[in-house]
């Protein structure tokens, strides 16, 4: 601990950098959320159909298929083998996702993804107890769960209950009482489990997750030799339990954020005043040197913030 | 196993290991199990709710259908709607048509079925008269105006198929005392693709008095017990056997044998003969 960790989230960034530099990846973010949502909206609302479909399947500018490669496994679990368009298009999103980082669709894509920033937001603001709290394992758990019941049952099991398609379909077909799945899991990160759903609960994260567990672009804790301990990173990151490897490793320790947990969010690099982090490639091998501690009793256990 | 426990306690970690994993197996079952009744309770799909051309069995359609809704874009008559959550009652996001609100206008080129990226629209149907989304069934003949012995022959005209899926069959009409025909609109089933044309444009208010109704409940399976041996290639029995035949004579059962009822047979009973009583 130091005396910085008591300072607001963000505060010596924001004096620091500015403000919009401190939030740059943020916006960023969300403006690409927006950005996928709106090309699925065009269509619709505007009568630009550049992009027809929906995050499950969706066709572009008349050429492109892409496919939701999870959606499409369980089909095949279910005893369905899809013709080759499908095939084609589940294939161009895992390349991509396997390359950039599979849980980028989680943080830069998914429509889920502002509910459940915004229910931590009012978590954090009304200063709700952290709450039930599942192993993290639990996902994985999940997903294999989730392709068993589609191969016992020959349906594509998820997607009766799949919040982010239920929204994402919602809003481009056509909505009926979708919302209430929405709402449901804006509950239980508020009110039940702090960050709750995306990183403990969704078969589809844990399934990007696995799928970018190789994948090239990465968060160094390069400059980690600066860190003031102001815990900032700590504190936006929604898994921050893959920060801990990489910040407080020693000199021989990779600097990389390996863990497929990582949604390359970018938060931790906004937040940080001292520039510790930074987006890299997984084989970047630039040394980063390890922190000196100055206390005299240093923490011997990992941290256990998750 | 007679062997004595062990009195060293497990490993912690290896405990630890087996815990966890116990409890995410109970977890699995019981989420599992609640998952399963919800895809259990998506199957049930209304009876007005017809599939697209082309969409497989609704068992396979389950395990093929993304729920991308391609076909309903490129549907150019707005037929096909995506299944909305608590209000259309088909599982949610597949594709569906109602054709009491909007029928099927079978394209020729079948767009949604190219369209479809899975196969749940099956690619094999190219000939859209082929297509058997379901079939239509005259449903209410109580009310409808060719039943009760009017012309009205709407269904009829609108087929697309006309005098080959609709039919109006003559029989001689007894409220009139036989003056009159009913001209009886009759759905052939083998040519009836179910684009639901008939019943859009049923003049009757409300609900329609012919329907289309998917195929799994519309049609029955045939009897393979009985025999149509009035069809051609369809002989009662499988070989042509030639029985021996009955020759007409004393000691057969044949009433108008040659020689009459001489030698073998006498009736039982026979009228009074004589005087009648006064």
């Amino acid at each position: 601990m130091s005396d910085k960790t008591r300072l607001p989230v963000g505060y010596e960034a924001i004096r620091d950098k500015g403000w919009i530099m401190a939030h740059r990846f943020l916006l960023l973010r969300r403006t690409s959320q927006f950005f996928f949502l709106s090309l699925f909206l065009l269509g619709p609302w505007f009568g630009i159909w550049w992009v027809q479909g929906n995050l499950s399947g969706s066709l572009t500018f008349g050429i492109l298929p892409l496919t939701d490669p999870f959606i499409l496994l369980q089909g095949m679990a279910a005893g369905h083998w899809p013709e080759m368009t499908a095939i084609l298009g589940a294939l161009i999103v895992g390349v991509a996702y396997a390359l950039i980082g599979g849980r980028v669709y989680c943080s830069w894509v998914c429509p889920i993804n502002p509910v459940t920033d915004m229910a931590h937001w009012l978590h954090a603001k009304v200063g709700m107890p952290k709450g039930w709290q599942p192993k993290r394992g639990t996902k994985y758990f999940m997903l294999a769960m989730v392709l068993g019941v589609s191969a016992l049952s020959g349906t594509i099991a998820w997607e009766v209950i799949n919040p982010i398609s239920m929204l994402h379909r919602g809003l481009i077909f056509g909505m009926g009482f979708a919302w209430a799945f929405v709402l449901g899991v804006f509950v239980f990160d508020f009110a039940l489990a702090r960050r709750g759903w995306c990183g403990h609960i969704c078969p589809v994260g844990a399934f990007y997750g696995l799928l970018g567990a190789k994948s090239l672009l990465r968060v160094t804790a390069q400059k980690r030799a600066a860190c003031d301990d102001c815990m900032d990173c700590f504190d936006v990151c929604p898994e921050n339990q893959v920060i801990t490897p990489a910040l407080r490793g020693k000199d021989a320790d990779t600097p990389l954020i390996l863990s497929p947990d990582c949604t390359n969010c970018g938060r931790c690099i906004d937040v940080c005043s001292v520039d510790v982090f930074n987006f890299t490639h997984r084989f970047d091998d630039t040394p980063a040197p390890g922190r000196v501690r100055t206390r005299t009793k240093p923490a011997q256990k990992v941290d256990n913030a998750a | 196993m007679s062997a004595p426990m062990p009195t060293k306690p497990m490993d912690p970690a290896r405990r630890r290991f087996l815990q966890d994993t116990a409890r995410g197996v109970a977890g699995c079952a019981l989420a599992g199990a609640g998952l399963a009744y919800l895809v259990q309770d998506a199957r049930a799909i209304p009876a007005r709710a017809i599939r697209p051309p082309g969409a497989l069995a609704e068992d396979d359609f389950l395990a093929a259908c993304i729920r991308c809704g391609l076909c309903v874009r490129d549907c150019p008559y707005d037929t096909l709607v995506l299944a909305e959550l608590g209000v259309d009652g088909a599982a949610t996001g597949t594709p569906f048509f109602d054709a009491r609100d909007i029928p099927c206008e079978m394209c020729e080129d079948i767009p949604c079925v190219v369209a479809c990226p899975t196969g749940a629209l099956d690619k094999g149907l190219t000939n859209i008269d082929d297509a058997r989304m379901g079939t239509a069934v005259l449903i209410d003949q109580e009310n409808c105006l060719n039943a009760l012995g009017l012309r009205c022959d709407v269904c009829y005209r609108v087929c697309p198929l006309i005098d080959e899926a609709i039919t109006l069959e003559l029989s001689s009409n007894a409220t009139s005392g036989g003056h009159h025909a009913i001209f009886m609109p009759t759905v052939h089933a083998d040519k009836c693709t179910g684009c639901g044309k008939c019943e859009k444009s049923c003049v009757l208010p409300e609900e329609s008095a012919i329907k289309v109704l998917p195929m799994r409940m519309a049609s029955a399976q045939s009897a393979e017990h009985y025999r149509r041996g009035w069809e051609e290639n369809n002989p009662l029995v499988d070989q042509i056997i030639d029985l021996p035949d009955r020759l007409p004579g004393p000691g057969t059962d044949n009433l108008v044998a040659p020689g009459g009822y001489e030698g073998g047979f006498k009736p039982t009973f026979q009228l009074p003969t004589g005087e009648v009583g006064q």
